[in-house]
């Protein structure tokens, strides 16, 4: 720098993170602020990188960098021969924080489990409507008021749940951000001061960081829990400082100001691949876009019409116009990070002569349909018209006129449901609990036909898989049913798949021990800074 | 003057309830189904949709809607966020002062700098100082704030980091909050360095927001002085052979100020317009920020308070603006 030294340059040298006196602190500069701290209440990641992944623990874990389930704050677990009882054994001497606002007397145990379930499921628990208009989301859609029979304490460390009906999905369900597990003698205390508000903006649990302070809109602080259960954090300090807009995140990390970003503008990320002090990690995201034909009507009930119209589309061309190249074409309806992904399966080759001659051999000639083009942007679609118009022009190619509509989203959504709608739908789906249930079953079940399984599509052979799958409780037997779900799937095509959007995560050189999660979040358990 | 206020403080309270029926209803016309799109592409039964809607008001009378809602603000209550479920004035009230700290200091620079630009631009009219005053106060006022923020951003933080990046303060100071200022707060504090920090936090923003407030100001102020420079009664200043800098700076000057007051008050609006943009770049936690979050959850009680107490400041700014105008000017008053 040149000999007059700025004021402004003297500051930054002062504020500038390696300066921080001693102490090793991570700063993560996430997108947008939380809306809260208690995780059941809410259903954005935001919140739940903010609350669940720092300061709470559930009693599975997903294993990171996978969507698989392992032990949590259960250390072991026996599932009954007809599949309704879930036994789950605590892990003994889980210690909760300690902060400036509370001091626990004991370890966890299972009043806590009870408690940190029954206050989202019986309205006549005091904390049920702890706040205002409290609803739940989560435990009420992961279908969790009809699923649970009953949750029982058998001593201080077995907790039993016996379901209404055998559901193997139940488990990753347990190691979702909802079903955080939360002081029940922290609660007591709150509701004894009058203070049961503060569950929600001061948290307490037994995970790896402990809440210090939030200031809104601008900085979440944490502290590393020193008596963690799964071993001391190696740093100190974690730091959430909020910037909603990419492009200053971006500058941030250049400048030293933050260890991590999410969410670059795609336009970047070459610069920062680029950029020496910088690494990039991707992966696909937990999601799927797909046109889904209305497999009701005529001429697309028939499987070798869609068929022919899903080779008729080139996926490359949209994945390159909408996404700037971060998507990668989809080839089944699950993204490649969820287990049982069958990689085997052949995607429709892009081939217009083909589809051509498919459409003559089914005896379609001159037809014409509508393409839903979503009005809004979401992740796994980022522009559904643009996407539209490149699929317009595809099935031009092969002697199908295309007209795109759309619809105002509530009205879309409300709309696209209905069993006998007109035309193809361009939508998506974000992954909840890393089940390929939560794809397979509920996208394209025979009771999600007129809900979410919008190509109205009810194949006895796969629903047979899916529905076994379910219900099985063995791991190799599900993967298996599952992977042969997908083949049937591909030979039937009741949808194009379209696209997995890629999450791109970048940080500063000196960062280790980041795992990407396949589920998209953001958690700092383990993450450390080279000197 | 007593009864000019009463005069005053009488039309606001019709100004103001039309100001609450547009911004409860502006929410109600946009199309879409709140509940609905809660759950997004996840799909609600109907039992549970229904649930929600009679939960959150919304299967009542519009009027009703209004009347319970308006009945709340009249004691304070502007509702709960249905997203964060917090109380929308203690959110306001805890983010206000961040607004109003940024807000003070770009007003500040803005008449600072417009007002003596302005001034010279015409008395040296016509010369290369007006052509170039008038110049860069027309690209100040054209230039989009976000596009001109960022590119402050790029130049003084990230190539010759002279200035922090975005926030408040650096993340090594950390205090709670006293007064809600972050200048103040960092005084008292006590904290060797956090009031530096935050004095360079605020530069790029303060900047940023004052822009085009101080291109308007400066046009005004210019513009009035022309107009004030050709009365007689300057003219005779001059005769009697008074200093140039008391014809100016005393003569014409005060008389010259009286339209560029008004205009100061009207930029309160363009302030807080300005404040979404500026404190999105910054990541400055104010109102601006706050409402546009909103604006994306589709937080209708946010989204509809926000407005109201925004409405509200700019209302009464502008009652100050209007009793200032009236001491400056006698003629007014009747």
């Amino acid at each position: 720098m040149k000999p007059k030294m700025t004021f402004a340059a003297v500051l930054l040298a002062a504020t500038t993170l390696s300066g921080m006196a001693g102490a090793k602190t991570f700063v993560y500069c996430s997108e947008g602020s939380p809306e809260g701290f208690d995780p059941g209440l809410y259903t954005a990641g935001t919140t739940f990188d903010a609350a669940a992944h720092t300061v709470y623990n559930r009693l599975l874990e997903f294993k990171p960098g996978t969507t698989e389930t392992v032990p949590g704050l259960a250390e072991s677990w026996e599932i009954s021969d007809d599949g309704l009882q879930y036994t789950f054994k605590l892990r003994p001497g889980v210690k909760f924080q300690t902060t400036d606002f509370f001091t626990p007397t004991r370890d966890l145990n299972a009043d806590d489990v009870i408690f940190s379930y029954e206050r989202q499921w019986k309205s006549d628990n005091p904390w049920h409507q702890y706040v205002t208009g409290a609803s739940w989301e989560y435990f009420n859609g992961m279908g969790f008021p009809d699923l649970i029979e009953s949750i029982e304490k058998i001593d201080d460390m077995t907790v039993r749940f016996t379901l209404k009906q055998p559901e193997a999905p139940f488990l990753a369900n347990v190691a979702m951000p909802f079903a955080s597990i939360m002081s029940k003698e922290y609660a007591d205390k709150l509701e004894a001061d009058g203070k049961m508000q503060m569950l929600n903006q001061q948290p307490l649990g037994t995970g790896p960081y402990e809440f210090v302070a939030y200031q809104q809109d601008a900085v979440i602080r944490y502290r590393a829990h020193e008596d963690y259960w799964n071993g001391q954090q190696k740093i100190d300090d974690l730091v959430f400082a909020i910037t909603p807009d990419a492009s200053v995140r971006y500058q941030k990390l250049t400048a030293g100001e933050c260890h991590l970003m999410p969410y670059p503008n795609a336009a970047d990320v070459e610069d920062m691949k680029a950029d020496s002090n910088l690494k990039v990690m991707e992966q696909e995201g937990l999601n799927i876009a797909y046109l889904a034909y209305n497999t009701t009507q005529a001429p697309f009930d028939k499987p070798e019409v869609r068929k022919a119209l899903n080779m008729a589309i080139n996926k490359q061309a949209i994945v390159h116009a909408v996404f700037q190249g971060m998507a990668t074409p989809a080839k089944n309806p699950i993204p490649p990070t969820m287990w049982s992904y069958n990689d085997s399966i052949e995607d429709d080759p892009y081939d217009p002569e083909a589809a051509k001659k498919m459409l003559e051999e089914a005896g379609v000639s001159n037809l014409s349909m509508k393409v839903w083009a979503m009005p809004v942007s979401r992740p796994y679609m980022l522009n559904a018209r643009r996407a539209a118009e490149l699929i317009q022009s595809d099935f031009q190619k092969v002697g199908v006129n295309v007209e795109i509509v759309s619809y105002e989203w509530a009205e879309y959504l409300d709309r696209s449901k209905e069993k006998d709608r007109d035309g193809a739908v361009i939508l998506g789906w974000t992954g909840d609990n890393g089940d390929p249930d939560n794809f397979l079953h509920t996208l394209l079940g025979c009771d999600a036909v007129g809900g979410n399984n919008r190509a109205q599509w009810c194949n006895e052979e796969f629903n047979n898989l899916v529905m076994q799958a379910k219900q099985a409780s063995d791991q190799a037997e599900r993967t298996r049913l599952y992977e042969e779900a997908q083949v049937v799937f591909k030979r039937e095509a009741p949808w194009a798949t379209l696209d997995h959007s890629l999450s791109i995560v970048p940080m500063r050189k000196e960062v280790e021990g980041f795992v990407q999660s396949p589920l998209g979040d953001f958690a700092f358990e383990g993450v450390d800074l080279a000197e | 003057m007593f009864r000019f206020l009463i005069r005053r403080l009488a039309v606001l309270i019709p100004t103001f309830l039309g100001v609450s029926i547009i911004a409860f209803a502006f929410i109600r016309v946009l199309p879409g189904d709140p509940v609905m799109l809660m759950s997004g592409e996840r799909v609600m039964s109907p039992e549970r949709h229904a649930a929600l809607t009679r939960e959150l008001g919304f299967d009542r009378p519009i009027w009703i809607q209004y009347l319970d809602y308006i009945g709340g603000v009249v004691q304070g209550d502007f509702g709960s966020s249905i997203v964060t479920k917090r109380p929308v004035m203690d959110d306001f009230l805890a983010l206000f002062p961040a607004t109003l700290e940024l807000s003070i200091c770009a007003i500040i620079l803005a008449v600072a700098i417009g007002v003596p630009f302005g001034v010279l631009a015409a008395v040296k009219r016509g010369s290369w100082l007006d052509q170039s005053v008038m110049g860069f106060a027309l690209v100040g006022y054209s230039m989009p704030i976000f596009w001109w923020g960022l590119l402050l951003i790029i130049l003084f933080s990230g190539v010759l980091q002279w200035t922090p990046v975005s926030g408040r303060i650096s993340l090594l100071y950390f205090f709670p909050p006293v007064t809600g200022f972050m200048l103040i707060d960092s005084l008292l504090s006590g904290q060797a360095g956090a009031f530096k920090s935050a004095l360079s936090h605020l530069i790029l923003p303060t900047v940023v927001l004052a822009t085009i407030p101080l291109a308007v100001i400066a046009r005004q102020t210019r513009s009035a002085m022309l107009e004030v420079l050709g009365e007689d009664y300057v003219r005779t200043a001059r005769a009697k052979g008074l200093p140039p800098r008391r014809v100016i700076g005393l003569h014409a000057l005060r008389n010259a100020l009286i339209p560029v007051v008004t205009t100061i008050g009207l930029q309160v609006g363009v302030l807080m317009a300005g404040a979404i943009l500026t404190e999105t770049i910054f990541s400055w936690p104010g109102i601006g920020k706050w409402m546009v979050d909103s604006v994306f959850r589709r937080d209708y009680a946010v989204v509809q308070g926000g407005l109201l107490l925004i409405a509200g400041i700019i209302m009464v700014v502008n009652l100050i603006v209007d009793v200032l105008y009236g001491l400056i000017n006698p003629r007014i008053r009747h």
